[in-house]
């Protein structure tokens, strides 16, 4: 029994963590309808931007977060600005197979500038501290800090989302990016705006993932699958769904995990499947697919 | 168009011209040289072309899915596996010949294409796309369970393969390419020009439209969805003879796609000779740049960026939209019967995605 | 000088042409109406002023600026509203926050939550329900308000009568005065005639992309308007 309650608490943490990943996904494709393919990679790419930054400027990870967040808002606004803009139309070949171009070129850059060892983040104390339950039962300070995260980033998307100007328009453009030109909305503005907020927090899940982790250079598209399977079994454009999603993908793991072995990421894999097949639009959907 | 039909009431569809006879009479003559190139060739030349071949089925397959289909797949590697896997099975366990293998791999890929296609044709659009990926990270990790057949760390074909005198071997990987390259692209080019090709591209073009015309949609994409599986299949087994070692994360590596976005995409996406040019450029490029590792996976990354965002139809396509140049024609045409001669290009019939989308 | 000056204006749709050299103006505080058969023209025009539809950089001056090849955001910020065909609202915002992203990149002027909530009363009530549960008459006037909290000098209003009941219809249209004594020139597309003929100042007739007619509409006689929309 206290066994399968550490189990059920280790995919909700894990799940904060899936839920981390696919929030700025979740972003792009609530608002764009962009399947951003180099997803994973771009969370790869934080991850190794504040690996570089750690030791030149001799700080710790969390330090560094802030500044990774802006560099990787910057680069994802000008990426969207001068790259993705010119995919968005009617034809959905044309953004998959473009972002699938800057997976290979990121992942093959990482290579050559980082070689393909697999590198990590270290957070000191914090990594390994759990707090106990009483019992069997114990609960890592670190998983629970992720899981903290999650929920946090999520309500202040939500805040942003429904209670500023800002959000507002993104919401306008989303609905119908047309009309929303006509009420004077700059829509390729407020897409590259948007791609820099989704690209602030994929900088919080890659110094996140690399804090619980090693990451190597290729591991983007795994990443990817798990952030694209809580965005669908979530629902599109909704945030809460999206988290929801997260912690269902890292229950099924656990459990998978925990009856066999290899069997932990199939499982996943089998959630999501159980789940588009019963509910094609995802559980909480709030925004029509176009 | 409509300016052709009623200057010429006497008009007659044709499909031909006179560049693509000469077109199909010289690829006639290349494939009967080819087929006798193992008994003069070098082994290496043979296995280049080889490779040119599997890569080209690969890619014609993914062309008839995506480029006619309208389904993108980022999932195709599923059927690439599962061809290499049952080169394993037949090979390795049964003892069988390992090209029977081939055959039999595109086999097993077209029936465990129904059940995956049951699953994915409840996804549109981009989540079909991630959800064909997903499937086969699911065959990966289901087959990477499996010790029989090598687990995750996979295993050696050598002992099946090395069974066959050296000889025969490369000659019956060569011809067996060969004849994949080559029917596949015939395959394309023979189902666009029957009835099922309008249905295909009339589906591609709107979904909605070609089901209010009459046009079973699903059975259209289940057809081209098993038969992109079969053909996958076959050329899976086929180049994990080559390979002789086979491995989950191999078999089922994203590469093969990448692989197939590549050539179709640079070559010209929806058209029969699109993947031929790419899949020429791709081997060049290698050969060219394949020592600089890294750096030359980034230019084919850089390549298929810009081509996507710059000449969206490809090399081959954008030829066409400038020279009217076709080899292997699927369209339709319509021309005046009396006249042959006519100096005005004929109207071509394409189901292209019409302007009354805006509303007026 | 006037508002808005169109002049030899020519659109198309990929090959084929909808507007053949329109000339078109509005003076200042005046109401046009602009009529026709279905595809004359009528909305690609409206399209075509708005940066929807791409137009040549001379062919449309506003204010004495030309605002062809301009894209539509920059054109709306000069203070050009349209009031879609078909209202497009935002489903998932609000009826009040539909009218505050009208302010939100317009100009200053009369218009703000409180009047538009005087002009069409009927939406206070319902200011926070989402905007497409709201009848077909109070979506229009959302449309409208969110169209005119941009503070526009120049409203455009696209087969606003489109769908209503005849009631609602005379409803939308009693606001017309109040809106025009606020200073704004407006541009009225409209299926009903009559209902045209009734509010405009000055009227156009367009046909297969031409101006067929166009003038004061108490000049016409009803025979040279019928002329002039069905061509027979």
């Amino acid at each position: 029994m206290e066994d399968w309650f550490n189990t059920l608490s280790q995919g909700l943490l894990l799940g904060g963590m899936y839920a981390l990943f696919a929030t700025g996904l979740s972003l792009s494709f609530g608002i764009m309808r962009l399947i951003n393919v180099a997803h994973g990679d771009l969370i790869v790419l934080a991850a190794f931007a504040a690996i570089a930054l750690v030791e030149p400027l001799a700080i710790g990870p969390i330090a560094a977060l802030p500044i990774v967040m802006l560099l990787m808002a910057g680069f994802g606004y000008l990426l969207q600005r001068l790259f993705l803009n010119r995919t968005l139309g009617d034809d959905p070949l044309r953004p998959l197979l473009v972002t699938f171009g800057f997976s290979i070129i990121i992942q093959n850059v990482l290579l050559e500038v980082f070689s393909a060892d697999m590198r990590g983040l270290d957070a000191g104390t914090i990594e390994t501290a759990s707090l106990p339950l009483g019992g069997d039962v114990a609960v890592g300070v670190y998983p629970l800090l992720v899981a903290a995260t999650a929920v946090s980033v999520i309500g202040a998307l939500q805040w942003l989302f429904y209670r500023t100007a800002l959000g507002r328009t993104f919401r306008a453009t989303s609905d119908d990016h047309r009309t929303a030109q006509l009420m004077g909305i700059d829509n390729r503005r407020v897409y590259a705006l948007a791609m820099a907020l989704a690209s602030a927090v994929v900088a919080i899940a890659g110094v996140y993932l690399a804090i619980r982790t090693s990451v190597g250079p290729s591991d983007g598209p795994q990443r990817l699958l798990c952030a694209f399977e809580a965005v669908a079994i979530g629902g599109l454009g909704s945030l809460w769904g999206t988290l929801s999603g997260g912690m269902i993908l890292g229950v099924a793991q656990a459990v998978g995990l925990k009856l066999d072995p290899g069997w932990g990421a199939v499982s996943g894999h089998l959630a999501f499947l159980l789940v588009v097949v019963l509910r094609p639009n995802g559980l909480f959907p709030k925004t029509r697919d176009r | 168009m409509t300016e052709a039909m009623d200057a010429a009431p006497a008009c007659r569809i044709e499909c031909g011209s006179r560049a693509s006879r000469l077109a199909g009479a010289l690829v006639l003559l290349f494939l009967m040289a080819g087929a006798s190139m193992p008994f003069w060739a070098e082994p290496a030349s043979l296995r280049a072309l080889a490779e040119f071949f599997y890569v080209l089925a690969l890619a014609q397959m993914w062309n008839l899915l995506a480029g006619y289909g309208g389904m993108v797949s980022i999932g195709q590697q599923a059927f690439v596996g599962l061809g290499g896997y049952t080169l394993v099975v037949l090979g390795l366990h049964a003892g069988v010949n390992p090209f029977l293998a081939v055959p039999a791999g595109g086999i097993v890929a077209g029936l465990l294409a129904l059940p995956a296609g049951c699953v994915l044709f409840r996804l549109r659009g981009a989540y079909f796309a991630i959800g064909t990926w997903v499937m086969a990270e699911v065959f990966r990790q289901v087959i990477a369970n499996i010790t029989a057949v090598g687990g995750g760390s996979g295993l050696s074909v050598t002992r099946a393969v090395a069974t066959i005198p050296t000889w025969w071997r490369q000659s019956l990987t060569f011809w067996c390419a060969l004849l994949l390259g080559g029917g596949a692209t015939f395959l394309v080019y023979a189902l666009l020009r029957s009835r099922y090709g309008l249905a295909l591209t009339a589906v591609r073009d709107s979904e909605p439209a070609s089901a209010s015309l009459g046009v079973s949609v699903r059975k259209v994409k289940w057809f081209v969805y098993v038969i992109s599986a079969v053909g996958c299949g076959m050329t899976g087994a086929l180049i994990f003879i080559t390979k002789l070692r086979i491995s989950p994360d191999a078999a089922f590596s994203p590469d093969w796609s990448a692989l197939m976005f590549f050539v179709v995409v640079i070559g010209g996406i929806g058209t029969i000779e699109g993947p031929i040019v790419g899949a020429l450029l791709y081997f060049a490029l290698r050969e060219m740049l394949g020592g600089f590792g890294t750096w030359y996976l980034i230019a084919l990354g850089i390549l298929t960026v810009a081509v996507m965002l710059w000449a969206p139809k490809g090399i081959w396509g954008s030829l066409v939209s400038r020279y009217d140049l076709r080899l292997f024609p699927v369209q339709r045409r319509l021309r005046p019967v009396d006249d042959e001669r006519d100096a005005t290009p004929p109207a071509v019939i394409t189901a292209a995605p019409c302007a009354g989308t805006l509303k007026a | 000088m006037n508002p808005l000056e169109v002049h030899d204006l020519h659109a198309y749709y990929g090959d084929f042409r909808a507007l053949h050299g329109i000339d078109f103006r509005v003076a200042a505080g005046e109401t046009v109406a602009v009529i026709g058969a279905n595809g004359a023209g009528k909305s690609t025009l409206l399209r075509t002023i708005t940066g929807l539809l791409p137009a040549p950089a001379g062919s449309v001056v506003f204010q004495g600026r030309p605002i062809g090849g301009l894209p539509p955001h920059a054109i709306v910020r000069l203070g050009i509203a349209m009031v879609p065909e078909g209202r497009c609202l935002f489903p998932s915002l609000s009826v009040e926050e539909n009218l505050l992203i009208g302010a939100q990149f317009g100009c200053r002027g009369p218009w703000n939550l409180a009047r538009i909530y005087r002009l069409f009363p009927a939406l206070e009530e319902k200011r926070a329900m989402p905007a497409t549960l709201l009848s077909g008459g109070q979506q229009q006037m959302t449309a409208i308000g969110r169209a005119l909290m941009s503070n526009p000098r120049l409203l455009l209003c696209d087969e606003v009568s489109l769908g209503l009941a005849p009631l609602v219809v005379r409803e939308i249209y009693a606001a017309m005065p109040l809106i025009k004594a606020e200073g704004a020139a407006v541009v009225v597309i409209e299926q009903d005639t009559g209902q045209a003929m009734r509010i405009a100042d000055r009227l156009y007739c367009l046909q297969e992309g031409r101006v067929a007619l166009e003038g004061a509409p108490r000049t016409f006689t009803p025979e040279r308007v019928s002329l002039a929309y069905f061509g027979v």
